[in-house]
């Protein structure tokens, strides 16, 4: 309950579930705090000056003093229950082609655990994510269509990475807030992949569309409420070789059934690709209840269940020739709650879109993930103090570079447009402009190569994922720079994954002199041999050991 | 304008839409908090504030109150709540925590409750755990036997803090108790979804509705996970963690039963009373009692300090129940005076383990010279409790030395160390 004593619909529907949550941790990054066996510390002061340099970038107006809320969720995706929250800015803007677009608030947050494994019964979530400050940015509802849309997300991601943000897949996401006009504000999370987002909201406009075509359907047919008897077919069914069915009658379980009163053929009503009215009541059924699934009679006969059960099904539910029916088969009381939750969904339709937030699927269509929470589920962090944001505070913390300033600042010191690119986005983007600082007898491409691409090329020469670490590159720069190893060793050296300095004596360029002695040794031992000859076998025995240029001069010197 | 009203605020920034907050005494109070549609609460600085309309009143919410209807089939319970964690809502006065849940409250909050016992609450007092005085047990010991009379058993929600105090004071205070009394509390807060409020509370009920022992014990969360709570034995328990769930632990003595959260009750130690018929009666209390923890420069004042109000004193020495006697300091000479008016006795810090009056020459001389009693294995909290009644006892000495309440063991099991 919030401050005000009122149940957030989102969080009442979790409740319901009985579910079990484990969490997976280890010490490197989980302690009490996230295990929530100790309080929390204060927010953490870097990520409250990234939302704030955010907050500049989008010339949003600053709360005096950030409050930290706890949102309720119930989930298990955090192990305290709720999400710890705050309000740092509103009322910001940001520049698209077709005009300003508004960003009503900047939030910072905390992250949730993720996901690693779903049962029915049980959710297992892994706590290295958790805790971890994140940035919510809201953006009102001014983008009118799916390529301004990616646009504006594209843009916003740019902003994010001039900060000291985490980059690669998962660290930003976006959630997308679609609603068409008669529709309802419907939320999608989980769209890692930008060129989603223009399907995403393209897909969801239509499920809007057909879902409100449903609606008008119902109307037409005078059907005002869904009020129905749940009915027990456990022996109706006994005989059935449904799989689902005899699972669940083996197994001391129920199926159990209602008749849907004058929605014949609208469960089975597609609202986006594949997906139909029955889809969206067996994902609530599913969430409510951990059932598998239900059957709905616009897909029957099918799934073991032969026209002689429907026929004996409709006798026993007394449908009439336009009503449906929906099965559960799991234990009574699952198949009970389930068979409510999809009473709840049927009920929402005749009402239009209900206000819900969904999950991205691969395909740009949309799973339900829970019911829209409402205010009721924030409420004060009573552990924590608020932080008060003077002007002088504000003022003091400087802006970051914007990103294609950065390019541009790195085209200049020598980068090609792609690498400056490359450089400006990596996360080695401040490594890069140390070393190119120290290391002025290096080429500046060439730095950014080694730091850039040289992962990449391994893992596909080699098929080895490496992983240096800023002291491998260094040092590796150092050995280059003072000449002690030839540009040819760095790929051998790398992909051997142990720490540079350990190994770096092996790659060791040989001396002039002894270098000399090498030569003559191969060149006696090759006697009868053409000079190229000698040149292949020198350059084979002595690669990276010292430079090609070298070994050939002396070859012809000695021969 | 007060707390609660929607309001809007007009500033030199824009117009702000929101119920008004209560702002913490503790905080600076040039703050306005407004608490917007979204649900997110921000502050604005009170002078920027130019105009101030109210929207809505504020009305105060009528609660909903749970109806307890009656089963013959089951046994009965009563619920005694005293204030804590587990009675807990946010204060929007002060920001904080405050105590306020009576004992119906649970019942509604968590309905499982009434298949397992019929359920009688009463709510003794509403404190934080940590401000108890000598009078306040009394009073739970009172409302204890006054409940006893009907009730199969008796739970008590406590703060934790000092909950171990209460039940070590509570298993001296009520003689020959012929029932449970099962004392339970929260490490978080009811108001999320991760309390061990729940759990405590369904283990407690369990316990004192059908556990076949007649003692006090403290019934909490047995690990982090919400696998089973121990029930723990009153005087030979302690909070052992400042923010775990599994904070409570036995010192030197096994967890009586483990409870589990499906109501099996599994027994670990077969050392206790057994329910039986006859009559409790209650003892009586003094709290002029003085714990001194001592270390070794501690300065004699502080003995003849604490002297000249108690009547009698417990003293938590070092090791085997060691202090000082041979430094510059004249502690041994305080002690030698002050012991010919008031009884000391010797418990030791370590906690686990017990103390000897004779293993070294310290050691005789504090027990022999001084005339220190040694209380062995017990804890300096159910010393503190315990003396608290042996004083209102004929011979203090003698109700100190008798095992009471399970508050000595015989024997120290290798595997009731550390865990």
């Amino acid at each position: 309950m919030g401050e005000t004593g009122e149940i957030d619909i989102a969080a009442a529907q979790q409740a319901m579930k009985g579910k079990h949550y484990l969490y997976e941790c280890n010490d490197e990054n989980a302690c009490l705090i996230d295990l929530d066996e100790e309080p929390p510390r204060n927010m953490r002061e870097e990520a409250l000056t990234v939302a704030i340099q955010v907050g500049k970038l989008f010339n949003a107006q600053f709360v005096d003093e950030v409050q930290v809320m706890r949102k309720t969720v119930v989930d298990g995706s955090n192990t305290t229950g709720f999400q710890r929250t705050s309000l740092v800015a509103m009322n910001g803007t940001i520049e698209s082609k077709h005009g300003p677009i508004t960003i009503p608030t900047v939030i910072l947050e905390e992250d949730s655990g993720r996901i690693i494994k779903d049962e029915n019964e049980r959710t297992m979530f892994r706590l290295d994510r958790l805790g971890i400050p994140l940035l919510e940015i809201s953006t009102g509802p001014d983008i009118h269509s799916p390529d301004e849309c990616a646009e504006v997300a594209e843009k916003i991601g740019r902003i994010l990475r001039s900060c000291n943000v985490k980059r690669g897949l998962g660290t930003i996401r976006q959630d997308v807030n679609v609603s068409i006009e008669g529709g309802t504000r419907v939320e999608i999370k989980g769209a890692q992949d930008l060129a989603l987002l223009p399907k995403l909201v393209e897909l969801e406009a239509l499920r809007q569309e057909n879902l409100l075509e449903i609606k008008k359907e119902l109307e037409k047919r005078g059907v005002k409420s869904i009020m129905t008897q749940i009915q027990d077919l456990s022996s109706t069914l006994s005989r059935s070789q449904s799989n689902v069915i005899s699972g669940a009658l083996n197994n001391k379980g129920a199926v159990l059934g209602i008749r849907v009163q004058n929605c014949k053929g609208l469960i089975g009503k597609e609202v986006q690709p594949k997906r139909r009215l029955g889809t969206e009541l067996s994902d609530r059924a599913k969430t409510a209840a951990s059932v598998k699934g239900l059957f709905h009679s616009d897909e029957l006969p099918n799934y073991g269940i032969t026209d002689g059960e429907i026929a004996a099904i409709t006798k026993k539910l007394e449908c009439a020739p336009q009503d449906a029916f929906i099965l559960v088969a799991d234990t009574k009381e699952k198949s009970e709650l389930a068979l409510r939750a999809a009473i709840q969904r049927l009920n929402d339709a005749i009402k239009g879109v209900p206000k819900e937030v969904r999950r991205a699927n691969e395909d740009g269509t949309t799973t339900f993930l829970r019911m829209m929470p409402g205010a009721a589920r924030l409420y004060p962090e009573t552990d924590v103090l608020p932080i008060r944001l003077t002007k002088k505070r504000i003022d003091a913390i400087a802006l970051p570079e914007l990103l294609d300033h950065k390019i541009t600042r790195y085209e200049k010191l020598g980068l090609g447009k792609d690498l400056a690119e490359l450089a400006a986005n990596s996360e080695h983007a401040s490594l890069f402009e140390t070393f190119v600082k120290k290391f002025n007898k290096l080429k500046t491409a060439y730095i950014a190569e080694i730091l850039l691409t040289t992962e990449k090329n391994i893992r596909r020469q080699f098929n080895i994922a490496i992983t240096p670490n800023a002291e491998d590159f260094e040092t590796l720069l150092t050995a280059l720079s003072e000449e002690k190893i030839s540009k040819e060793s760095v790929l051998d050296i790398l992909k051997e994954k142990k720490p540079v300095k350990e190994i770096l004596g092996k790659y060791a360029l040989l001396s002039d002199r002894e270098l000399e002695l090498e030569v003559k040794k191969i060149v006696d031992a090759n006697k009868g041999m053409p000079i190229n000859g000698r040149i292949g076998k020198a350059m084979q025995q002595l690669r990276g050991k010292a430079s090609g240029q070298k070994i050939v001069e002396l070859i012809k010197k000695n021969s | 304008m007060k707390p609660g009203d929607r309001v809007k605020l007009t500033t030199s920034e824009g117009t702000f839409e929101g119920t008004l907050l209560p702002r913490p005494a503790l905080l600076s109070s040039d703050i306005t908090v407004l608490k917007l549609k979204t649900g997110y609460n921000i502050g604005i600085e009170s002078k920027k504030i130019e105009k101030r309309t109210v929207l809505q009143e504020y009305q105060t919410p009528v609660p909903v109150r749970a109806k307890i209807v009656h089963d013959p089939a089951l046994p009965t319970v009563a619920i005694l709540s005293t204030g804590g964690t587990i009675a807990s809502r946010v204060d929007y006065r002060t920001g904080g925590v405050y105590a306020d849940y009576s004992a119906e409250d649970f019942v509604m909050m968590c309905p499982e409750l009434s298949k397992i016992a019929n359920i009688k609450a009463v709510k003794v007092m509403s404190m934080m755990s940590e401000d108890a005085v000598a009078a306040d047990w009394q009073k739970m010991a009172e409302a204890i036997l006054e409940s006893l009379k009907t009730a199969d058993g008796v739970v008590i929600t406590h703060g934790t803090d000092t909950m171990h105090f209460t039940s070590s004071v509570l298993s001296f205070l009520l003689e020959n108790l012929t029932k449970p009394v099962i004392i339970t509390g929260a490490q978080r807060s009811i108001d999320r979804g991760s309390s061990d409020a729940f759990m405590n509370l369904m283990c407690s009920i369990k316990a004192a509705a059908s556990w076949d022992g007649a003692c006090v014990t403290i019934c909490m969360h047995g690990t982090i996970s919400d696998d089973y709570c121990t029930l723990l034995r009153g005087t030979k328990v302690r909070k052992m963690h400042t923010s775990r769930r599994d904070a409570f632990r036995a010192i030197n003595d096994e967890p009586l039963a483990r409870v589990y959260a499906n109501g099996r009750i599994e027994i670990t130690n077969q050392e206790y009373p057994k329910r039986h018929e006859g009559k409790t009666s209650l003892r009586e209390l003094d709290n002029r009692v003085g714990i001194i923890t001592t270390y070794p420069d501690i300065e004699p004042a502080i003995f003849e300090e604490h002297a000249k109000r108690a009547k009698g004193l417990i003293i938590v020495a070092t090791g085997l129940g060691n202090l000082p006697l041979h430094n510059k300091k004249t502690v041994k000479q305080a002690l030698q005076k002050i012991s010919k008016k008031i009884p000391l006795f010797i418990c030791s810090q370590t906690l686990y383990g017990r103390v000897n009056p004779s293993v070294y020459a310290n050691l005789r001389e504090l027990s022999i010279e001084i005339g220190a009693t040694y209380l062995s294995d017990m804890l300096p909290e159910t010393a503190y409790a315990k003396l608290m009644v042996a004083l209102t006892c004929k011979n203090t000495k003698e109700f100190m030395k008798t095992n009471i309440a399970g508050e000595f063991t015989t024997r120290e099991l290798d595997d009731a160390f550390l865990r």
